[in-house]
């Protein structure tokens, strides 16, 4: 695994591949815990159901309203998905299998998740709909918060770690994982995750019992998919980034090859971020940023002082 | 490197044009996005990668998402962007286009004087800012420091209000 095109094409393909899994998976998994079968008519336990979402979005009228912004409007979904993307290239997801192994790895990744802010903004402002604009603001101002509270909470596995280097923090925590040392870190890491994918129980900006369906509200075929694909492969990676940061990484017992226990770790997380859409409501606007701003953010700050005074202890005795 | 480097400055330049040229705001301030990311290629290029981050992270991805917040709640249509065609027109272009053309002179004049190819690029890591900016410039981020806290201060003041009551029935109320 020496050329870096087979690791690149890899892992697009696994990605690509894992987003449209994961709306079969999800919609399943959903009906299962509500009780109810979910699609399992189309193919095997009804998995062929994506191949026909697919053809029925590609099939749809594609339209463009006429009071939009055009070259806007059109933009909009590609940024969500392709600055997703970009933040996958510095994912370890074994020893070598790696596409940029940057000194300066999570800034890359928090750069990446503060462009993808642009689609939810530009999306609801080009639509130029009142619940399209509702929707992109709500969006724009829990991002930029949640941003902030996400960056502070990394920065305890920095202090940990000695480096923005994803590879050298999997390394790190050899001894024991990073979840037990930096358990208020990771709490607050996985609401800001979720909150920076907006699902559910955050999915303020589109909240489709008061704004219809938020900054997406105009769009259609397969630009609407765009923006569905990047909010299954923003799912993925704030569940690789999870266990990347807390859970060891590719690290495990050694009867299993490295790839296949981030796999297996990182799928579980797949799993509680849709265990979390089925069973937790929705808190109003208000309510969102006044915990960020009043609960998250203070905790991140004194984990982050507590975690530097016990390094810097530990370092001088 | 030089290939990077030119194309990421011509990105910049041109994106930046655009941003003096376009009439329609929004599109002016998307093209300072990728202006802002072209600059921070430029950056990478030139052996700062925290630095080009950084520039993403706080230019494109925080100042700029706040410029757009405001501007979307403007609500600025199809008639600010003729008013922007009506106030631009050719003529006002002489002025400013000599002063640029005099500033570029210079620059290409200084340029010439001593040209030093940019070779022997030293990578700046990370950690060697941290000390630079917690050792010898400690004072200066102090005082950043406080100046933002300053600016949050004031901000709380200004937007610190009492609780309306929505409706008569509630006055009687504690909210």
């Amino acid at each position: 695994m020496t050329n870096p095109w087979w690791i690149i094409g890899g892992v697009l393909f696994v990605l690509l591949n894992a987003a449209a899994g994961l709306i079969w998976l999800e919609r399943r998994m959903l009906a299962l815990w509500q009780d109810r079968y979910g699609p399992n008519r189309a193919g095997p336990f009804g998995i062929l159901i994506v191949l026909a979402d697919t053809l029925k979005l590609f099939f749809k009228e594609d339209w463009i309203p006429p009071f939009a912004d055009k070259v806007v409007f059109v933009f909009a979904p590609a940024v969500v998905a392709a600055s997703v993307l970009m933040s996958f290239v510095i994912v370890p997801f074994a020893p070598g299998i790696v596409v940029s192994d940057m000194n300066i790895g999570i800034l890359f990744f928090l750069a990446m998740s503060s462009l993808g802010v642009y689609s939810i903004v530009l999306g609801g402002w080009a639509s130029n709909n009142k619940y399209a604009l509702l929707g992109a603001m709500r969006g724009a101002s829990q991002m930029i918060s949640y941003e902030v509270f996400m960056g502070l909470a990394l920065m305890g596995v920095v202090v940990m770690s000695g480096s923005f280097n994803l590879s050298v923090i999997v390394e790190a925590q050899k001894n024991v994982w990073f979840i037990f040392p930096q358990l208020i870190g990771f709490v607050i890491f996985l609401i800001a995750g979720i909150a920076e994918t907006h699902r559910l129980p955050f999915d303020i900006p589109e909240a489709e019992s008061e704004l219809v369906a938020g900054f997406h509200s105009e769009y259609s075929g397969m630009k609407f998919g765009m923006f569905f694909i990047g909010e299954y492969l923003g799912i993925t990676l704030i569940s690789a980034m999870v266990v990347v940061l807390y859970f060891g990484g590719w690290l495990g017992p050694s009867f299993l090859p490295p790839v296949i226990w981030f796999v297996i770790k990182t799928f579980a997380f797949i799993m509680l971020f849709i265990l979390l859409r089925a069973s937790m409501p929705r808190p109003r606007y208000d309510q969102l940023m006044e915990y960020g701003w009043k609960v998250l953010f203070p905790l991140s700050l004194l984990n982050l002082m507590v975690t530097a005074a016990i390094k810097l202890w530990l370092s001088t005795h | 490197m030089d290939a990077t480097f030119f194309i990421a400055a011509g990105i910049a330049v041109l994106a930046t044009l655009r941003v003096i040229t376009s009439y329609n705001i929004m599109h002016a301030l998307l093209y300072l996005v990728v202006s802002l990311l072209a600059v921070a290629v430029v950056i990478y290029v030139y052996g700062a990668p925290f630095m080009a981050v950084l520039e993403i992270i706080i230019y494109a991805g925080a100042i700029m998402v706040l410029i757009i917040f405001f501007v979307m709640m403007l609500n600025l249509g199809l008639e600010t962007s003729e008013h922007e065609k009506a106030w631009l027109r050719p003529r006002i272009w002489i002025i400013p286009g000599i002063l640029c053309l005099i500033l570029l002179g210079e620059m290409l004049f200084l340029i010439i004087q001593n040209r030093q190819p940019a070779g022997n690029i030293q990578v700046v890591e990370p950690k060697a800012v941290g000390m630079a900016l917690f050792g010898p410039y400690i004072i200066a981020v102090e005082l950043t420091g406080i100046l933002l806290m300053a600016g949050i201060v004031g901000a709380y003041h200004l937007g610190r209000q009492q609780k309306k009551i929505s409706h008569r029935f509630l006055e009687n109320f504690e909210l």
